[in-house]
């Protein structure tokens, strides 16, 4: 934003309030433009459509949250969704609990950042050319981690192939909506077996189910 | 700048207004005191599996398999991310090992 013109507030302020990369970028762009408020709406639903699968998969481990849902709803990212649904919570800690600080650390983190680089990000010196490759790292790794904990990976593989796929057909600025909807309807069609499957698993797990009182 | 600060003021709102919509969608249409649909809950246990796929296509979005470097570095340093997470299991390490490997690809040999 430095580049752009803006002063320090602007970073600040927005990922204090708006708190998602890419729509952040991307309201760079729609303030340089011309004032087109819907446009602005339309465009950022579009960019942020994968949240709606984030809400789908966190609505039971949200459930009993109280008070703080709100928040962690507001703070649904990437990252908050990456490690809450995939965060190993021990016993003796409350989840609501550690899905606020998890969420209230990657925002202050988030915030923090912005200030930082709005304030000094003239002043950097080294070459940081490949550092946002930390992204794609955090991605794999927790993919991984995912894939490590499930038993069948038909819907690992079909989120990496259709996304491929839909990234080959439209380009890198139109495949998101196409790969949600490929996505939804595959898992759709392969419900039947999906839950059968998922049925023998829970079979076999009932006893240690019931230890944890989930 | 063309805008007023009322003008900005406005964009940034909406721009708001549409990330928390995304985001509390799910929340609002199947609230906690009523049953969720059983569909809904499928898609809740299968969704994430294949939402982590997704966001790593996301990340490497912009490379160019038939050109350029062929998205080298990238494959190079998945493969070191990879294969330490497969060895130590540590989070960090991985993360911060492909990285480095992914800067020092990028400056200096591509």
């Amino acid at each position: 934003m430095n580049v752009s013109g803006f002063s320090f507030w602007y970073p600040l302020l927005m990922s204090m309030t708006i708190f998602a990369g890419s729509v952040e970028f991307v309201t760079v762009n729609l303030l340089l433009g011309t004032f087109h408020p819907l446009q602005a709406l339309a465009i950022t639903l579009m960019v942020n459509a994968r949240h709606l699968f984030y809400g789908i998969s966190m609505l039971d481990r949200y459930r009993g949250a109280g008070w703080k849902k709100p928040y962690l709803i507001f703070g649904l990212c990437d990252e908050t969704f990456s490690i809450n649904y995939t965060a190993k919570i021990p016993k003796e800690v409350d989840p609501g609990w550690f899905y606020f600080f998890v969420t209230l650390l990657n925002h202050g983190y988030w915030v923090f950042g912005a200030a930082l680089g709005g304030i000094f990000g003239a002043l950097i010196q080294f070459d940081t050319e490949g550092l946002e490759f930390v992204m794609t790292a955090m991605f794999v790794v927790i993919f991984l981690e995912q894939w490590s904990k499930e038993n069948c990976h038909i819907s690992s593989l079909l989120g990496l192939g259709l996304s491929c796929l839909c990234l080959f057909i439209f380009g890198p600025d139109q495949f998101m909506i196409p790969a949600m909807g490929t996505i939804f309807l595959a898992l759709t069609a392969v419900r039947r077996g999906l839950e059968k499957e998922e049925r023998a698993e829970t079979e076999g797990g009932r006893d240690r189910k019931e230890e944890t009182g989930s | 700048m063309k805008m007023t600060l009322f003008q900005q003021a406005v964009t940034v709102g909406m721009v708001i207004l549409g990330t928390v919509l995304t985001r509390a969608l799910p929340f609002l249409l199947f609230p906690a005191g009523k049953a969720t649909p059983r569909f809904i809950q499928y898609l809740g246990k299968v969704l994430p599996s294949a939402v982590f796929g997704l966001l790593v296509v996301y990340c490497l979005k912009h490379v160019t398999v038939l050109s350029g470097n062929h998205g080298l570095p990238e494959l190079i340093s998945i493969a070191l991310v990879v294969g330490l997470h497969l060895w130590k299991r540590q989070m960090l390490l991985s993360i911060a090992g492909g990285t480095v490997c992914y800067m020092v690809l990028v400056q200096t040999i591509f």
